[in-house]
């Protein structure tokens, strides 16, 4: 440190001290209370809530409209970003901000818009009726409300460093005789795999997690709309707090696990030249 | 190879980046496209090796027109300003690549690949890099590796963007030689992009001075210095000095400047018709005498050693001119006659 910004001893510890005591408030402590909440009467009924048939559909149910939601949107995102990073043409512009929408809209609009469309008085609600098609409601309603949640993440993600990255490698592939096919797989693919992967989880961690516009198109049916966070909100209200806790710990479980496995990732994709 | 290119245009917008350009380029020819940053040479390069499409104009190679013939189809080697290396890839998988991508039928066998990338690493004397990244190794080694990957597709034509342009002054006086050497070798035909004339009028054949999107002159080194065809060669070229002058009846005299007119006898190359002029004079082309105090026309700003003569800057009435004098003739404060002894005039632009 040069003498110009060096502090004194003091000021540096209280600001490191400072950090660390918001972080654990913020951060740690609701943490630790959703599992101590949920071990509060040890593993027994834990396991009981999450065996529960209504916990295990929405479990299930989670895993699905991830299973969807993730891997549409990372061919979309890649799409998109590829659009935005490689190309000007007119209306650019306009499809950068389309694609951060959905991080500046409130999650219940993001729900309400398919009801809008789609609910029983929607735009489309008398046709999907009478062809006897269930969107609003039921499982098309929620991956919908998802997909349109964690649209932006990959996108978000792979934007600036195909920007930095520029065109040169993919015209180089071109000069010495690859096809399209063959420069995405050999080059463009593998010079943002890292970023694509860290953005991929992120993607995941909200499509399991999404509480606001899943809320508005699920019509909480338990069993068969209800999403793990849902189904935590259903059980808590209903005093069931041990149930409520399990299933929260069991999906911030997840949450860890995926950012974990970003971070892990991250580290790998610096060491590899991969990420920058 | 024969290279021709007729009529190219090419607008960015309103702009027009190439304005109808020619240029032909005989098979195992050295190019040079020489000229000020924003003349249109990598735009004219990157329309060659089909990376960007012309508005109006052809592109042939061998008598074939290749406007519908994609960059990947025209193998035409081409090695990127910052090499555009695949930085995911070893040495080795990056000079492997265009020979990888090549249909399962024409795909040399693994050993043959691995044969001939070795032979052009050898070639460019990186044989021992061949499991480093491409951040592991230095600038010219990178360069040398973007030269190795362009020439393994066996190129029709080779194209350089300021191929030393990201190197350091050591480096790039080296390399320069080697890359003239490699050239005659390997008969290649090739161009490169550069805006250091030195550069060009030492390793081209022929250089084509742009300017605004046009191909000004295109000629030998010593044709571009001996018999420049316009005012903005002249300009470019040799560090000229640009004077407004008047020619009539044969002599020039310089526009408000104290320096003694010229005869027609003292004027190189074609005279420009009469009336307002541009004249050009080298710093070679001055005749400097010291003068006493409150006399001669000039004076000395400063003098520094180059080579067998010191360069001298000279204050010509408010103008800075450069001119080449004996060592010691001359110090910096010290008054002194100049004069013209020879000039290019050309018509000045209305």
């Amino acid at each position: 440190m040069t003498p110009a910004t060096a502090e004194p001893r003091a000021i540096r510890w209280l600001l490191v001290a400072l950090a660390v005591l918001l972080l654990g408030a913020f951060l740690l402590l609701p943490l630790a209370a959703v599992f101590t909440e949920a071990l509060r009467r040890g593993w027994g009924p834990v396991v009981a809530a999450l065996a529960d048939p209504d916990a295990q559909a929405a479990i299930r149910l989670t895993l699905l409209v991830a299973a969807i939601a993730v891997p549409v949107n990372t061919l979309g995102g890649l799409a998109g970003a590829w659009c935005i990073a490689r190309f000007t043409f007119p209306g650019r512009a306009l499809l950068l901000a389309l694609i951060e929408l959905p991080f500046s809209v409130s999650p219940v609009i993001s729900g309400l818009v398919w009801v809008l469309l789609f609910g029983a008085h929607g735009w489309f609600g008398p046709w999907l009726q009478a062809h006897d098609v269930q969107i609003v409601f039921a499982v098309p309603g929620l991956v919908l409300a998802t997909l349109f949640v964690t649209f932006p993440f990959v996108a978000r993600t792979l934007i600036p460093l195909m920007q930095e990255q520029g065109r040169a490698a993919e015209e180089a592939a071109a000069t010495l005789g690859a096809s399209g096919w063959q420069s995405f797989w050999r080059v463009t693919l593998p010079q943002i795999r890292w970023a694509l992967l860290s953005g991929v989880l992120l993607c995941n961690a909200r499509a399991m997690g999404e509480f606001g516009a899943v809320s508005v198109v699920s019509g909480h049916i338990r069993g068969e709309t209800n999403t793990m966070p849902l189904h935590v909100e259903i059980l808590y209200n209903e005093y069931q707090f041990v149930g409520a806790f399990a299933v929260a710990a069991l999906l911030a479980l997840l949450a860890l696990v995926t950012l974990a496995a970003k971070a892990l990732l991250e580290r790998l994709g610096a060491r590899r030249g991969g990420m920058a | 190879m024969s290279l021709a290119v007729r009529g190219l245009v090419r607008r960015f917008g309103p702009a027009l980046a190439l304005d109808s350009v020619d240029l032909a380029v005989r098979g195992g020819e050295f190019v040079a496209l020489l000229g000020p940053s924003g003349s249109g040479k990598t735009t004219l390069l990157r329309m060659l090796a089909g990376l960007d499409f012309a508005d109006a104009g052809t592109v042939e190679i061998d008598g074939h027109d290749m406007s519908a013939v994609p960059a990947r189809a025209r193998r035409i080697g081409f090695v990127f300003q910052h090499y555009a290396l695949f930085r995911h890839m070893s040495v080795f998988e990056n000079v492997a690549f265009g020979l990888r991508v090549r249909p399962r039928a024409s795909r040399p066998p693994e050993a043959e690949i691995a044969r001939r990338v070795r032979a052009l690493l050898e070639r460019m004397q990186i044989g021992a890099l061949e499991k480093r990244l491409p951040e592991q190794i230095s600038g010219g080694q990178r360069q040398r590796v973007a030269l190795a990957r362009a020439l393994a597709i066996e190129p029709r034509l080779l194209l350089l963007d300021e191929p030393f342009g990201a190197l350091d002054a050591e480096v790039r006086k080296g390399l320069r030689r080697w890359l003239r050497e490699l050239h005659a070798e390997m008969g290649l035909t090739s161009l490169f992009v550069t805006h250091d004339q030195e550069e060009a009028l030492e390793l081209a054949d022929r250089v084509a001075v742009m300017q605004a999107g046009r191909v000004v002159q295109f000629d030998t080194p010593l044709a571009l210095v001996e018999q420049p065809a316009a005012a903005f060669v002249a300009g470019f070229l040799g560090g000229a000095a640009r004077l407004p002058a008047h020619l009539s009846g044969g002599v020039l005299a310089f526009s408000g400047l104290p320096l003694p007119p010229l005869s027609a006898a003292a004027l190189r190359g074609a005279a420009p018709p009469e009336g307002a002029a541009l004249a050009f004079v080298r710093p070679h082309e001055w005749a400097l005498s010291p003068a006493a105090e409150g006399e001669g026309n000039a004076r000395v700003r400063s003098s520094r050693p180059a080579g067998g003569h010191a360069h001298v800057e000279l204050d010509l009435a408010g103008q800075v001119i450069e001119a080449e004098a004996p060592h010691g003739l001359l110090r910096p404060g010290q008054p002194c006659r100049l004069e013209a002894r020879q000039a290019r005039a050309f018509a000045a632009p209305s």
